[in-house]
């Protein structure tokens, strides 16, 4: 039977973005100061596994200071960079399906500023335990609150949408900053800055197993949801008489959509862009059907990410920029782009 | 297979669209749900596809409640072609009619060789099979149309249900729409039509069911319904009946 053509193979572009993620991976933590080579990273990881599984050597073969560069520092933080954008190019990809508005995006409808707040609210209070937690109640309520609004003023258009997330996103950064200027006193201060804008500085394990563990769950069951997704892009009716429970559905998704949000906002603060402009980017490469989209959105945002990880921790070096600011130079572009293609389009914004 | 409606109301907000309304399709058959604009032929589509729930009313196929039946289970047994898909959906014509094999899926699981056979044969029947793995965004409104229809019939529905299929479509692509409709009924698919144009309707249908206001005001075959004094009052225009001299079927004109 014929198979459908695309503009690039799917097992191809799955086995390349697969390929090309592992190779980042190991380049960006032999990056940086201290001399590393890609295999030093593989004999860390090797010595660490074995050590795990009760046979490992009883000094690392790198030396106690690069191996710990390697474990302890760069690696997990590469892995956190790595999740993080897997489930934000997957969350983004998902809301710009459920809600046919290709401007959707955890960021945009005001979920990442909301998951900050939560965040920040817990962390000043100081019940650290709590925070991924807020931050998903965060999230879910900014996603609550954006949908309100853009539905209280009539049909819901992604014009209204990204207005009505803009101003979620004002009022939550708002709330974070009066928790700043309320509370917050000399390191504290820098810390919740690093919320607002995003990063990933001082990733450790704790960081690699939430982002890992909820982009590995939620990520997973979204993405498995691709037949559902395809069937929204023929309208809420076209859907229901497929036998889907639109309302339902779309909810469920959603609140999924900002259960990850607010994991992945929890390690790493809200990063714009990666789940706006990622989606778009791999669209046109592989076409729209969910189920090989969103394989391939996560695996080229996790590339992305410890790509733009590695360059704000590099490019000034000492000194480094919150990450959340080099995707918002890379992601602010493709915005506009998007925009003036609509406009182009005639579509309604 | 008769689809069989049983004072069946629809409102929102306030205003009543449908107002109790009975009327049968007969199995096998076309049926030309007709009705001037706002008579409420889109809405009673949509109840019957299940994707707005009445206010009161059944709806039975065959004997079974349309309305009591879980919705995968109706999906696959009804299908809904909608007046015209505005969004713009770029996926190839594949991807689209296998969207359609949403209720026969499982949840989690992907296309199995019978899935494939049922798309393949949507996408022939359809007369779509060699647009295949065109992007839908690149088709004429008609062979869009067709797309959209392969869609439904992927679905495998036993009564299959088109909401002013020959909208923006030209004579030639109207009438082999109408032909492909046919042949459908010949399969002893039910098929339930919401038409504009009076004349085709006049020409294809086996049953018509006439609206207004959210009523039915006629039902029956072409030559009871499509009469002057049924459509007068309706239209209100004046309606003279003709005999189309090839096919002997009626020919309406309005003055």
């Amino acid at each position: 039977m014929a198979r459908p053509r695309h503009r690039v193979p799917t097992g191809l572009a799955a086995a390349l973005a697969a390929a090309a993620l592992l190779v980042s991976l190991t380049l960006a933590v032999t990056i940086g100061p201290a001399d590393l080579a890609p295999a030093d990273v593989w004999r860390s990881i090797g010595d660490h596994l074995a050590t795990l599984l009760g046979g490992g050597p009883a000094e690392p073969a790198l030396g106690a200071l690069r191996d710990g560069i390697v474990w302890e520092l760069r690696l997990p933080r590469v892995l956190t960079a790595a999740a993080v954008g897997a489930g934000l190019s997957v969350a983004g990809a998902v809301m710009q399906g459920l809600t046919r508005n290709p401007l959707a995006d955890p960021y945009l409808l005001g979920l990442s500023s909301g998951a900050s707040l939560g965040a920040v609210a817990v962390l000043v209070l100081g019940v650290s335990v709590l925070l991924p937690v807020a931050a998903f109640a965060g999230a879910l309520v900014a996603l609550v609150a954006a949908l309100a609004l853009a539905g209280a003023a009539g049909a819901i258009t992604p014009g209204r949408t990204v207005l009505a997330g803009l101003a979620v996103a004002q009022l939550a950064a708002a709330g974070t900053s009066f928790v700043i200027f309320w509370s917050a006193t000399g390191d504290s201060y820098r810390e919740i800055l690093s919320w607002l804008m995003g990063s990933l500085a001082g990733a450790g394990w704790g960081a690699v197993g939430i982002a890992v563990g909820a982009t590995a769950v939620l990520g997973t069951g979204l993405a498995l949801q691709g037949r559902v997704l395809d069937a929204f892009a023929f309208g809420d009716t076209a859907a229901a008489a497929l036998g889907i429970a639109v309302g339902r559905t779309r909810w469920l998704l959603l609140t999924v959509v900002a259960l990850l949000t607010g994991a992945l906002v929890a390690v790493s603060g809200s990063i714009g862009f990666v789940g706006l402009a990622l989606p778009h980017a791999v669209r046109f490469v592989v076409g729209v059907a969910h189920r090989r989209l969103l394989p391939l959105a996560a695996l080229v945002g996790a590339t992305f990410l410890v790509w733009a990880d590695t360059a704000a921790r590099t490019v000034f070096e000492p000194r480094e920029l919150p990450v959340g600011i080099v995707t918002a130079f890379l992601g602010a572009p493709v915005f506009a782009v998007l925009l003036w293609r609509r406009r182009a389009a005639g579509a309604d914004a | 297979m008769s689809l069989r409606l049983a004072d069946v109301r629809w409102s929102v907000a306030g205003a009543t669209i449908l107002d109790g309304v009975t009327a049968e399709a007969p199995g096998g058959r076309l049926t030309g749900l007709l009705g001037p604009n706002g008579a409420g032929k889109s809405t009673l589509l949509r109840v019957v596809a299940g994707v707005l729930a009445p206010d009161a009313g059944a709806a039975t196929l065959d004997g079974a409640d349309l309305l009591a039946v879980p919705r995968r289970e109706r999906a696959r047994r009804v299908a809904l072609v909608e007046q015209e898909a505005t969004a713009v959906v770029p996926l190839t014509v594949r991807e689209a009619v296998e969207v359609g094999r949403t209720p026969h899926l499982s949840r989690w699981g992907g296309l199995a060789d019978r899935d494939r056979r049922a798309v393949d044969d949507a996408l022939a029947a359809a007369g779509v099979a060699g647009l295949a793995d065109r992007a839908l965004g690149t088709l004429s409104g008609g062979e869009r149309q067709r797309a959209h229809l392969a869609r439904a019939l992927a679905q495998e529905p036993r009564l299959l249900l088109l909401d002013e299929p020959t909208n923006h479509l030209d004579v030639h692509a109207r009438l082999e729409l109408l032909a492909l409709l046919r042949r459908l009924t010949a399969a002893d698919v039910t098929v339930v039509a919401a038409l504009h144009d009076l004349n085709l309707a006049a020409a294809a249908c086996d049953h018509v069911v006439l609206l207004d206001a959210g009523r039915v005001v006629a039902e029956g075959p072409v030559e009871e319904v499509l009469v002057p004094a049924v459509l007068e009052p309706v239209y209100r225009v004046r309606c003279d009946v003709l005999t189309h001299p090839v096919t002997g079927r009626p020919v309406l004109t309005f003055t």
